[in-house]
């Protein structure tokens, strides 16, 4: 679940038409259009809007609900606690100390990006295989994310491939149970979460890169710049939005975690998140309410990282011709 | 930003002519290790699959007394590949997938149709209420809510019936909508408004003329949201247990349990998932790469 789905560049894009287009020629006509068919809009919208109502709404208020509550997700009464949830999040280590686990993430995403901003940069230039080279970053993404696990299990495995590898270069010395061992687990899921989403970070630089005008590349060749300085003064600047929103959908996915350790470990060895925590909490351990307490710590903090990243980054077109 | 912070006082032919020899060492160098990461990289992308396809074409015996990076005996054993869809359940897997993927499909696509050109084309009075819902909903990450959605789901008699996934893939689906809407300003208002004139009615009108313009961003929700839910394992995992109900995802994951260290069967079981993605991939590259592009950054 840990899917970098793009939040904040689509709250702009849905903003709608602003009021001068609607007053384009032909405004006349569009409003006789308006006052035959004012209720045609919402008969289109009733199963878009009832969907999003049901299964967002309801249950983020329901969350909120839940969370002041012992409730178990199964008896018909809900005792009302209080903040006692909350408290018991902020004082066990437990609950709240796995967030120090996505620090490894956010570790593997700032290498994630800085990967990805070399390899679309070079891929964006004149290449050999550039297509292919391309196709091979991009694809783990697309894999399924179950595949990927066991791919990475196989990988980890005691004399597997990972071990092998080091065997055939001679560095066998470095083996060890990759997974089994609390000082490594954790590199290790963040190594394979790094893998898996380098694509989607490629392809966004790349697109981002490619809609810089070439012309200014040449203005820059003329002028002596080498390719670090395109790098630094065109390219870097011209794609800052899209590298400032990358920044923001790591740390909110970092933070909620699952697929990869939940199918991997199961929790074990140290390697529990946030995400696996909560679901324990809420499916196996029948502890409704205290997993929504903890699904409302972790909605207010991605919240928070996100005010903060729009004004850190406004959603500004960036203007470089 | 200024280029001219980098252009020197001299002019700009003599300091090439003087720095020309360098410069060609050192591009020979810069080439060779920008090929050299790329090399590198794609033997990282590679190696962990290849071993994995090796794997899933051995004999339990090769796997448990061989390495890794031992060449199956026989490259065309499939042994593995049988096991895996028979007592794997990978058949029944596919075709879950395919039912809840192509119900899911065409309702998003005509639900976030709609939607859109509900929002783009008419002006009423909740219209900005409505887009602000939008709004709002992309920034609660779904992951966060699970624990009371399920409730709901539950309420609705929806628990491990293929309702609930198709029910929640095209509930929280709001990206599509906005990939439609982008779309959908691009299309001319005279043709839908000419078509009002002479009387066609807004279903009409949505049916026969924006639904078919729209062909090209039907393309690409079908592309991402297709792959989205092909690979999605978190909904199906929580709302359909039951084993008859297994998609791809949840098949897979079940191989942990009594496959257990048959490395060679869980492997085939991993390639057969991913082989339809890669055959997609290569068949659809541009489209995909453009549906990324497009659906995230604009």
């Amino acid at each position: 679940m840990a899917t970098p789905t793009n939040t904040a560049s689509r709250v702009s894009g849905l903003s709608g038409a602003t009021p001068a287009r609607r007053l384009g020629p032909g405004g006349r006509r569009r409003q006789g259009l308006r006052r035959r068919k004012t209720i045609t809009p919402y008969l289109f919208l009733i199963a878009p809007v009832a969907l999003l109502v049901v299964f967002t709404y309801v249950p983020v208020v329901n969350m909120f609900g839940y969370s002041v509550t012992s409730w178990n997700g199964l008896s018909p009464s809900k005792e009302f606690i209080g903040a006692d949830n909350y408290i018991e999040i902020a004082t066990r280590p437990e609950l709240f100390g796995v967030l120090r686990v996505s620090l490894y993430y956010i570790g593997a995403s700032v290498i994630q990006i800085v990967l990805a901003l070399y390899f679309a940069t070079v891929l964006s230039f004149n290449v050999r295989f550039r297509n292919f080279f391309k196709g091979i970053i991009f694809f783990p993404y697309l894999i399924n994310g179950v595949a990927i696990a066991m791919v990475f299990l196989y990988f980890f495995e005691p004399g597997g491939t990972l071990d092998s590898t080091l065997n055939a270069i001679g560095l066998g010395d470095l083996s060890r149970q990759w997974l089994g061992d609390p000082g490594t687990i954790n590199y290790s899921l963040a190594g394979t979460s790094l893998w898996r989403y380098l694509g989607l970070n490629f392809v966004l630089f790349l697109g981002a890169i490619q809609s810089i005008p070439a012309q200014l590349y040449e203005a820059a060749e003329i002028d002596g710049a080498n390719r670090w300085h395109q790098f630094r003064f065109l390219i870097l600047p011209g794609i800052r939005p899209i590298v400032g929103l990358s920044c923001i959908l790591a740390i909110s996915g970092s933070l909620s975690v699952f697929e990869i350790p939940y199918i991997m470990t199961g929790g074990a060895n140290g390697s529990e998140t946030f995400v696996t925590q909560t679901v324990f909490m809420a499916f196996k351990a029948y502890k409704v309410g205290l997993a929504s307490a903890m699904a409302v710590v972790l909605l207010l903090i991605i919240l928070l990282i996100t005010w903060v990243q729009r004004r850190v980054v406004p959603d500004e077109k960036v203007n470089l011709s | 930003m200024s280029l001219t912070d980098f252009r020197s006082t001299e002019a700009p032919a003599a300091r090439r002519a003087r720095t020309n020899r360098t410069e060609i060492v050192g591009g020979r160098i810069a080439v060779t290790l920008k090929y050299l990461s790329l090399v590198l990289a794609s033997v990282v992308v590679l190696l962990p699959l290849l071993v994995l396809l090796m794997a899933s074409l051995k004999t339990n015996d090769e796997y448990v007394n061989g390495e890794p990076f031992d060449a199956p005996g026989n490259w065309f054993n499939l042994d593995n590949y049988v096991t895996a869809f028979t007592e794997g359940g990978m058949l029944r897997a596919f075709v879950n997938t395919s039912i809840i993927l192509v119900v899911s499909l065409v309702g998003t696509v005509l639900i976030g149709s709609m939607a859109a050109y509900a929002l783009d084309r008419f002006e009423f009075r909740l219209r900005k209420t409505i887009i602000l819902l939008f709004l709002l909903a992309t920034l609660v990450p779904g992951v966060t809510t699970q624990v009371a959605t399920f409730q709901v789901v539950n309420n609705l008699g929806l628990f491990n019936t293929r309702w609930s996934a198709i029910a929640l893939f095209l509930g929280t689906d709001i990206i599509s909508i906005y990939i439609f809407q982008q779309f959908l300003r691009s299309i001319p208002r005279e043709l839908d408004e000419s078509a009002a004139i002479e009387g066609a009615s807004s279903l009409t009108i949505y049916f026969r003329i924006i639904l078919p313009l729209l062909k090209p961003a039907i393309a690409t929700v079908v592309i991402i949201k297709g792959i989205t839910i092909y690979n999605e394992f978190f909904i199906p995992f929580l709302y359909m247990p039951d084993r008859d109900l297994g998609v791809i995802s949840t098949s897979l994951f079940r191989f942990k349990g009594p496959f257990g260290a048959q490395w060679e069967v869980i492997s085939a079981g991993v390639i057969l998932v991913i082989v339809p993605t890669l055959v997609v991939f290569l068949l659809l590259q541009r489209f995909i790469y453009n549906g990324f592009t497009s659906g995230a950054t604009k």
